[in-house]
């Protein structure tokens, strides 16, 4: 049985120290071949992105070799699929080689696409990589005022990242001593300050004390960089001195290029995590088209699910589990307090007050993150 | 002929059938329809709420079995 992951992320990272483990016995004796092809041979932690942009972390501290991150006989190659044929059960890879699978599961993620959007690329600051999360944190070192506003795109990686990097703001400049000289303004695409109505509850009235404005039902539609404003949708302008987009997203582009779904979002079957009419393809993290969190956590359940059906498709013929859209997200609600929300696609969060030791919690989990990846924790 | 896309939100607390329309509008071409299924009855009136501000057309909206089935166009 050969076993092929393609994607080095959090999903896939899970995944596949998930099935050494199941198939420890199996992998040994040579009737399970368990492969990763990844694009990287560093594996980042990308939620740090967000502390990173705020000088709160420094790049080094997000990555670790993705080797060191596996269990012992999987195999692993820097070698990124270029071509998915999967009526042959074979993938290429960038070197050329072509690779067999029984079973294969995609987690290639996602990416920020802020090209969508006229102007916004050239005027905004990002912090969904690390070249643009350096730019943005020295971008802000040289601010010294004016009217600083936060705009997003859909769908975008992370829904907790509108308020956290916005809360994380307001603090930041506190700490500087020139909040007095700064206008937050936070916009957001629906009718309230955030898409989970007790998240908004909390959020709105966390904005009115902190002397942050805001605009609902504001669906970015284009950029002015040389008038230094922004239009929505909707019809409305606001202008800036600084802008800073959560962008919209989307799949990677080999899975585009190889048309297995539109924007690069993979149709999924919600329960069985296995891509539509492929039963012997799994997909799992950003890369589906299911509608919850472009998450880690989102990814590392699925993974654990996957994990557990793969593993009973080798001992007992047949999957074992459905993954009930469980999702667990931190909100980091400013540089000193945090909470969470828990849900699935039948129970609804309903976080709690942000509280100093889940913001402790949350900057341990920043170093926990390595124990989770390796389908520890 | 305009082509119709189910846009299947059951179940979505985050992002939301909304954020999950506004994702879909972009993926489909002038004169289009998107049905959303959504478990979330508000789903009923934050829809039309939202097409009505941003100039699409609302088609309407049925519930059958707990789930909504809101129906709109992409006019621009």
């Amino acid at each position: 049985m050969k076993i092929l992951i393609v994607g080095g992320g959090m999903g896939g990272t899970i995944l596949a120290n998930n099935l050494a483990r199941r198939l420890k016995a199996e992998m040994k004796s040579g009737k399970v071949r368990l492969e990763m092809l990844s694009a990287s041979d560093k594996h980042a932690y990308l939620p740090g992105l967000l502390y990173v942009a705020v000088g709160r972390m420094t790049p080094d501290e997000i990555y670790r070799d993705q080797r060191s991150l596996l269990e012992s006989g999987i195999a692993f190659s820097v070698d990124p699929v270029e071509q998915f044929l999967l009526d042959k059960n074979q993938v290429k890879t960038k070197s050329g080689r072509v690779v067999d699978y029984d079973l294969l599961a995609i987690a290639t993620g996602s990416r920020m696409f802020p090209d969508s959007i006229p102007g916004l690329k050239e005027n905004a600051e990002f912090f969904y990589t690390e070249e643009t999360a350096v730019k943005m944190f020295n971008k802000l070192r040289e601010f010294k005022g004016g009217k600083v506003v936060i705009a997003m795109g859909v769908p975008h990686k992370c829904p907790m990242a509108p308020l956290e990097i916005t809360f994380m703001l307001d603090d930041y400049f506190r700490e500087r001593g020139i909040r007095d000289k700064v206008q937050l303004h936070y916009t957001y695409p629906i009718g309230r300050v955030h898409t989970l109505e007790n998240v908004a509850k909390w959020a709105a009235p966390e904005m009115d004390r902190r002397g942050i404005t805001y605009e609902t039902l504001f669906n970015l539609k284009e950029v002015d960089g040389a008038k230094r404003t922004l239009k929505s949708e909707e019809g409305s302008e606001t202008g800036y001195d600084m802008l800073i987009s959560i962008p919209a997203h989307r799949g990677m582009e080999v899975i585009e290029s190889n048309k297995l779904g539109q924007n690069g979002w993979i149709p999924t079957d919600r329960y069985t995590l296995q891509m539509e009419n492929r039963p012997n393809v799994f997909v799992l993290g950003d890369t589906t088209n299911l509608p919850i969190s472009k998450a880690g956590s989102t990814a590392h359940f699925e993974a654990e699910v996957v994990g557990e059906n793969i593993a009973a498709m080798v001992k007992l013929g047949s999957p074992v589990r459905r993954y009930d859209g469980k999702v667990f997200c931190f909100i980091q609600a400013g540089s000193e307090k945090a909470t969470y929300a828990m849900f699935n696609y039948t129970q609804p969060p309903d976080p709690r007050a942000p509280t100093r030791a889940l913001h402790w919690f949350k900057l341990a989990y920043n170093k926990l993150y390595w124990v989770s990846a390796r389908g520890l924790l | 002929m305009a082509d119709r896309k189910v846009v299947d939100a059951r179940g979505s607390f985050c992002p939301g059938p909304l954020m999950e329309l506004i994702a879909a509008m972009k993926m489909v071409e002038v004169g289009d329809e998107i049905e959303v299924l959504s478990s979330d009855k508000g789903s009923a009136s934050e829809i039309p709420q939202w097409i009505k501000k941003v100039g699409h057309e609302y088609l309407g909206s049925v519930e059958e079995g707990g789930v909504w089935h809101v129906t709109v166009r992409r006019t621009k």
